[in-house]
C-alpha cells in the first residue's frame, strides 16, 4: 500500500500557479526524492502535505486517509514529521529541549499534571527524556545535549532538526534540503543516516539539490518544473530522461549554447 | 541549578516571613502591595514571559476577579475566601471569550488589542454594567476573610495571607515551567511555526496560557478586594497593566526569580523615593530606558534548564 499519495494537488499564489495538478504516490518504506530547478514549487508541495498551506484543489492521502483539511499538529500526530529548508530550531533552548518538543505529541500530561507533577507526569517525563536521548544518539548529537541549539554548527543543526522530527515517532519523514550547508564529509554521513532510517522501515520524502546525495540515497525520484510534474522513475531512468536534462541544462536549441 | 533555585526560594521566603517583626505598619503594607503585584506579575509571566504574547491588559482579569468577589460577597453574603475559586473561574471564562478571537495576532498588534480590552473593562465598570458594579464609586463594605474562625484585619495578617499565596504561586509555577505544558509555551515563544511543525497545538496552548494567567489574576483580585474592602474602577486602570508588564520585562521575562526582583523594584523603589515626590517617576523612567538599552533580556533572565540525565544513562 502506498503511504502517501498526492492527487492533482493545486496551489496558486495570486496569479502564479506554484503547484499545478501534481500527482504521485510513494511506497511504504521507500526513499523518494523530489527534485527540480530552483523555484519549481518543491517546498510548496511539502508545505501542502504538512498543512502549512491549504491546497486550492486536489487532495493528499496519508495511509489511505485524506489529510487535506487537517492542521499541522494533527498531521504530525498522524505520523508525518518534517524538517525545514531554513533551519527552524528553538535557538535559545538546549539541544535536549529541542528534541523534547518532538515528544510532546506522544505525551498526555495536561495542565493539572504539569502544575502538581503527579506520579504519571514524572514517569512520562522520564520516558520522554529517554526517547529524546535515543533520538540524539541516533543522529550522533548525544554529547551536545546540554548545549544551546544556536551554538551548534550548521550541519549539526540540520541533524538536530532530524532528531526532533524522529522524536515525534513518524511513519513518514519529510526532509527539505537536509544537506544544505553541509560539507562533503557531513553529506556522506547524512547519506548513511538516511539509509539507516530507511532500513528501520521509515518512509522518507526529500528535496535536495546535491545530485550525488539524491542518486545515492533515493529509490525513486519525482521531477517538477514550473509547478508541474515532468517525470518520475528510478534514479537511473531520471538521469537519462531527455525532459529532465532539458529542464536542468536547457534545450539544445537554446540560443547561446 | 534546580536545587539551588529551590534553596534560594526557601531562604527568601523564610527571611521575608521574619520582616514584619522589624517593620512598622506602613512598610508591612508596602510589602503587601509588592506581594499582590508579585502574584499578578507571575500570572502575567505565563502569558508574556513563557508564551511570549505581548499582553498589556492584565488588570482587566484582576478587576473581574475583584468585582466577582465584591458582588457575591456584598449581595449574597458568601464569605470572601469561598469567592476565591469563583473569581478565578469568572476571570478565566472572560479570558476564554475575549482571547479566542485575538490570540492569532502577533506582537504589537496583540498589545494594542489588549490595551483596548482593559480600557473597555474599566469603562464598563464605570458605566455600572448590569447594574451591579456600582459605577464610578465602586463597591464598598466587602468583608474581611476568616480562616478557621480567625478574622484577618491587620496589615500583618494580610502579609501572611498574601505571601503564603505568593509562595504557593512560585512553587506551582516553577513546577509548571519544568513540564510538558511549560515547555510547550516556551516553544511557541521561540518559533511558532516550528512548534506547530513539531506537533504542538499552538492555538490551544496560547488560549490555555491566557485562561490560566487570567484565572490566577482573578484570584488575586479576591485578595485585593478583601484587603481594601472598597474597590472602584480606578484601581484597575491602564497604569496597573503597564506596571505589571514592566515587572516582567524588567526582571526577566520567563524567569521567576526575575519577576520576584522586578516586583520589589517596581513596587518598592517608588516608596523608598517618596521624598522626591513627582521626580521619582522621572528617575524611574530613565532607569527603565537605560535598562532596556544595556540589558534588554532583564535583570535576572531565564537560564536554560539542565535536565538530570544520570538516571536515564544508568538505565540504558
Amino acid at each position: 500500500m502506498s503511504i502517501l499519495r498526492l492527487d492533482h494537488l493545486n496551489k496558486r499564489f495570486g496569479g502564479l500557479v506554484a503547484v499545478d495538478r501534481v500527482s504521485f504516490s510513494m511506497e511504504e518504506g521507500s526513499v523518494v526524492g523530489l527534485i527540480g530547478p530552483n523555484g519549481a514549487g518543491k517546498t510548496t508541495v511539502f508545505n501542502l502535505i504538512t498543512g502549512n498551506y491549504q491546497p486550492d484543489g486536489g487532495d493528499v492521502f496519508f495511509q489511505g486517509q485524506s489529510i487535506r483539511a487537517k492542521p499541522t499538529h494533527q498531521i504530525v500526530a498522524l505520523g508525518i514529521a518534517r524538517t525545514f529548508q531554513t533551519i527552524r530550531l528553538f535557538q535559545n533552548m538546549t539541544v535536549l529541549e529541542n528534541v523534547l518538543a518532538g515528544c510532546h505529541c506522544r505525551m498526555r500530561t495536561g495542565l493539572f499534571g504539569s502544575l502538581f507533577h503527579t506520579l504519571g507526569q514524572r514517569l512520562e517525563e522520564q520516558q520522554a527524556l529517554r526517547q529524546s536521548m535515543d533520538a540524539l544518539a541516533f543522529v550522533g548529537l548525544e554529547s551536545s545535549a546540554d548545549q544551546l541549539a544556536k551554538n551548534l554548527s550548521y550541519g549539526n543543526q540540520r541533524l538536530l532538526e532530524i532528531a526532533r522530527a524522529l522524536a515525534t515517532q513518524p511513519r513518514l519523514l519529510i526532509l527539505d534540503e537536509p544537506a544544505g550547508g553541509m560539507n562533503e564529509q557531513e553529506t556522506q554521513e547524512l547519506i548513511g543516516l538516511i539509509a539507516k532510517m530507511g532500513q528501520q522501515g521509515l518512509s522518507i520524502l526529500l528535496i535536495e539539490h546535491d545530485m550525488k546525495l539524491v542518486m545515492m540515497a533515493c529509490d525513486y525520484l519525482v521531477v517538477i518544473e514550473y509547478g508541474r510534474k515532468i517525470a518520475e522513475g528510478t534514479p537511473v531512468e531520471i538521469q537519462t530522461n531527455p525532459k529532465v536534462i532539458e529542464a536542468y541544462l536547457g534545450a539544445d536549441n537554446d540560443d547561446g549554447i | 541549578m534546580k536545587n539551588a533555585n529551590w534553596l534560594g526560594y526557601i531562604v527568601f521566603f523564610a527571611l521575608l516571613a521574619a520582616t514584619p517583626l522589624l517593620l512598622d505598619r506602613y512598610w508591612v503594607d508596602v510589602l503587601n502591595s509588592v506581594g499582590l503585584y508579585l502574584i499578578l506579575a507571575l500570572s502575567l509571566n505565563i502569558i508574556l514571559g513563557y508564551a511570549g504574547m505581548f499582553h498589556m491588559g492584565h488588570a482587566a482579569f484582576y478587576a473581574i476577579g475583584a468585582y466577582t468577589t465584591a458582588i457575591i460577597n456584598t449581595r449574597y453574603g458568601i464569605p470572601v475566601l469561598w469567592a476565591l475559586p469563583a473569581s478565578g473561574i469568572a476571570a478565566s471564562l472572560f479570558a476564554l471569550i475575549v482571547a479566542r478571537p485575538i490570540i492569532h495576532l502577533r506582537g504589537d498588534y496583540l498589545l494594542i488589542v489588549t490595551i483596548g480590552m482593559v480600557e473597555i473593562v474599566r469603562i464598563a465598570l464605570i458605566n455600572d454594567v448590569f447594574g451591579m458594579t456600582g459605577g464610578a464609586n465602586g463597591i464598598f463594605g466587602i468583608s474581611r476573610p476568616e480562616i478557621f474562625g480567625f478574622r484577618i484585619t491587620q496589615p500583618i495578617h494580610f502579609f501572611y495571607l498574601i505571601w503564603f499565596f505568593a509562595a504557593l504561586t512560585v512553587l506551582l509555577f516553577s513546577l509548571l515551567e519544568n513540564s510538558r505544558f511549560g515547555r510547550a509555551l516556551k516553544y511557541l515563544k521561540e518559533d511558532e511555526v516550528a512548534a506547530e511543525g513539531s506537533g504542538i497545538h499552538t492555538a490551544r496552548y496560547k488560549l490555555a496560557a491566557f485562561v490560566l494567567g487570567a484565572g490566577w489574576a482573578g484570584m488575586c483580585g479576591t485578595l485585593f478586594a478583601t484587603k481594601m474592602t472598597i474597590i472602584s474602577p480606578e484601581s484597575f486602570n491602564f497604569w496597573e497593566s503597564v506596571q505589571l508588564f514592566m515587572i516582567v520585562i524588567l526582571g526577566g521575562s520567563g524567569s521567576i526569580p526575575g519577576v520576584i526582583l522586578g516586583a520589589f523594584l517596581v513596587m518598592g523603589l517608588p516608596e523608598l523615593f517618596r521624598d522626591f515626590a513627582n521626580a521619582r517617576l522621572l528617575i524611574f523612567g530613565l532607569a527603565l530606558m537605560v535598562m532596556m538599552i544595556v540589558r534588554p533580556q532583564g535583570l535576572l533572565p531565564a537560564r536554560p534548564r539542565k535536565y538530570n540525565l544520570d538516571s536515564i544513562r544508568e538505565l540504558s
